[in-house]
């Protein structure tokens, strides 16, 4: 009788979740989405606990309180914290799936046909490799781990000839299932391999890199589903995997590079030769009271925010001047570059947490032909997305990559720290622009002081 | 090819066609909570973890199986819970501000 319902509820968790990600598609039916997508994962357990073949609760129970009392904090952490905080919830969702696959396969071996076996190995790489690519990316982001890539000679090719071999031990234990010995090295060289899959990879190419974690770690789902049979861990894993995938494109074209390049291009490292070869350039530097002045006189103020906004913390000042300059009567808009800051979504969520409305953040397409009509364009905290050299410097590293058009802006303000260069690594011709005007400091000092300046001058 | 083959493999390849078209909708303001909702989604690992666990087969598979459910729990609660957290703050002009 049980066994005839559980297929049903499975299909209906199924429905769900499609439908959450459906009404996921606009802000004002999303949280409906998030219900429903709760409705079908209780479904999904729900059901699963009720299957006979389960013996004991009490290691279940246990794992539920434990998992609750470390999932709870982890979605208190703050919104500036949500790249590494995914980062680390894929590491999880990846190791669930491997560990599975490893118990599965002590459970069965050798009685596995070779179909089965073939999703399992493919269950347990993607799982492990991805787990430790997860860690990794989540020690860069946390700032545990150097942000910046770390190459060394041979590197591709020491990546390819381990993943190779961890491929060539998974067809070997298809074939065999029987060779239990086998089975620890192929899970190791897994994990070797997610490690040594980051360590080339620079901050700048994070948001890529998390959706490709996410992409893997649906797909390590998918793979358990053709392991146990189950088609609702198929179209879970499926729908998440499919997700991550058209997530790490849409971040490529927005950097207009190939996933190759990503993975193995190790972009971002400084290029000293470059850098000291450049004769020191004039740039005009403004104090944040003339920036205020510039402001106040301004109708349409653009602000473009950056990871440096995020690592400041400056998302509740920049609300700040948001309110001082729309009360004063001057519009003010907000330009989203795809890319901008660490993950996708990254700088949107930063500014819905600090109460700005979402109608005034515009998408690149969009905000790119109001450029010529603003008066200010205020950059704060982005670098590499407002160069100029992207359009016409073919020897530049980000050339064709597609820019926010802040150049064409009657004047550009930049809220930096120094002259340093971005992540990137090359120097931005915006900054010695005659109409660009840099203001040198802390993001968040910087836009309370020019608050502070507007507020007290009226 | 066994049939359950056949039809997992079906299953899988139109389920990544509607994520394809149901993903390509969601517009970039919603990126962010879209890549927790998914994380949340594909904690759906969850269901072979419990089996793992609950058949007690062996001392080994109880473990993992224990670990699994614990690491698909964090996902699931954390997931959805921060996702309805982000989802409650994007507010449109003039409305409900502090």
């Amino acid at each position: 009788m049980i066994d005839s319902i559980i297929p049903l509820i499975y299909l209906a968790a199924a429905v769900s979740f499609i439908l959450a990600l459906m009404w996921l598609s606009a802000v004002a039916t999303a949280r409906r989405g998030v219900i429903l997508g709760v409705a079908g994962m209780a479904l999904a357990v729900g059901g699963t606990l009720l299957k006979p073949e389960i013996e004991s609760y009490r290691w279940i129970a246990i794992a539920f309180v434990a998992g609750t009392a470390i999932g709870i904090p982890m979605a208190m952490m703050p919104m500036t914290a949500v790249p590494q905080r995914t980062a680390l919830s894929h590491a999880f969702g990846a190791l669930a799936a491997a560990l599975v696959g490893t118990a599965e396969f002590y459970l069965r071996t050798p009685n596995l046909d070779r179909f089965t076996m073939g999703a399992l190995s493919l269950e347990v790489l993607l799982g492990f490799l991805t787990f430790t690519a997860s860690m990794m990316a989540f020690g860069k982001l946390q700032e545990i781990l150097p942000t910046r890539p770390i190459t060394y000679r041979g590197q591709n090719v020491i990546n390819l000839s381990l993943l190779g071999l961890a491929a060539g031990a998974g067809a070997y234990l298809t074939a065999r299932p029987e060779a239990t010995w086998l089975f620890p090295v192929f899970g190791a060289l897994a994990l070797v391999f997610g490690v040594l899959l980051i360590i080339p990879i620079g901050g700048a190419d994070m948001p890529t890199v998390i959706s490709l974690l996410n992409s893997y770690a649906g797909l390590a789902a998918a793979a358990m589903g053709f392991v146990l049979n189950n088609k609702l861990l198929i179209i879970a894993g499926a729908l998440d995997g499919s997700s991550g995938f058209i997530l790490s494109v849409i971040m490529c074209r927005a950097m207009n590079r190939s996933f190759t390049n990503v993975l193995f291009g190790a972009f971002g490292q400084v290029q000293p030769d470059a850098l000291s070869e450049k004769e020191q350039r004039a740039v005009r530097s403004a104090t944040p009271e003339e920036a205020a002045g510039i402001l106040q006189a301004a109708g349409l103020v653009i602000v473009v925010p950056g990871y440096g906004m995020a690592v400041a913390q400056a998302q509740h000042k920049v609300r700040e001047l948001y309110d001082v300059l729309t009360k004063a009567g001057i519009e003010v808009k907000f330009a989203i570059h795809p890319v901008a800051g660490r993950m996708p979504g990254h700088m949107n969520v930063l500014l819905a947490e600090a109460d700005i409305p979402y109608d005034k953040l515009m998408e690149m397409e969009d905000v790119n032909s109001e450029f010529p009509q603003a008066d200010v364009a205020l950059v704060i905290g982005a670098n590499d997305v407002t160069n100029p050299a992207a359009r016409h410097d073919r020897g530049s590293p980000i050339y064709g990559m597609p820019i926010l058009d802040v150049d064409r802006a009657r004047t550009v303000m930049v809220v930096k720290r120094s002259m340093s260069p971005g992540f990137a690594g090359i120097d931005n011709e915006l900054y010695y622009m005659d109409r660009t005007l840099m203001v040198f400091g802390d993001a968040k000092g910087v836009v309370g002081n020019i608050v502070k300046e507007l507020s007290g001058g009226r | 090819m066994s049939m359950e083959l056949e039809l997992g493999l079906y299953v899988f390849v139109l389920a990544t066609f509607l994520g394809f078209q149901v993903i390509r909708r969601v517009s970039p303001l919603l990126h962010t909570p879209l890549m927790s909702l998914t994380n949340a989604i594909s904690a759906i690992a969850v269901v072979g973890s419990i089996l793992v666990a609950g058949e007690q087969k062996t001392t080994l598979s109880t473990v993992l199986g224990t670990l699994a459910v614990t690491c698909s729990m964090i996902n699931i609660v954390g997931g959805y819970l921060i996702t309805y957290r982000m989802l409650r703050m994007f507010k449109k002009s003039g409305k409900g501000r502090s």
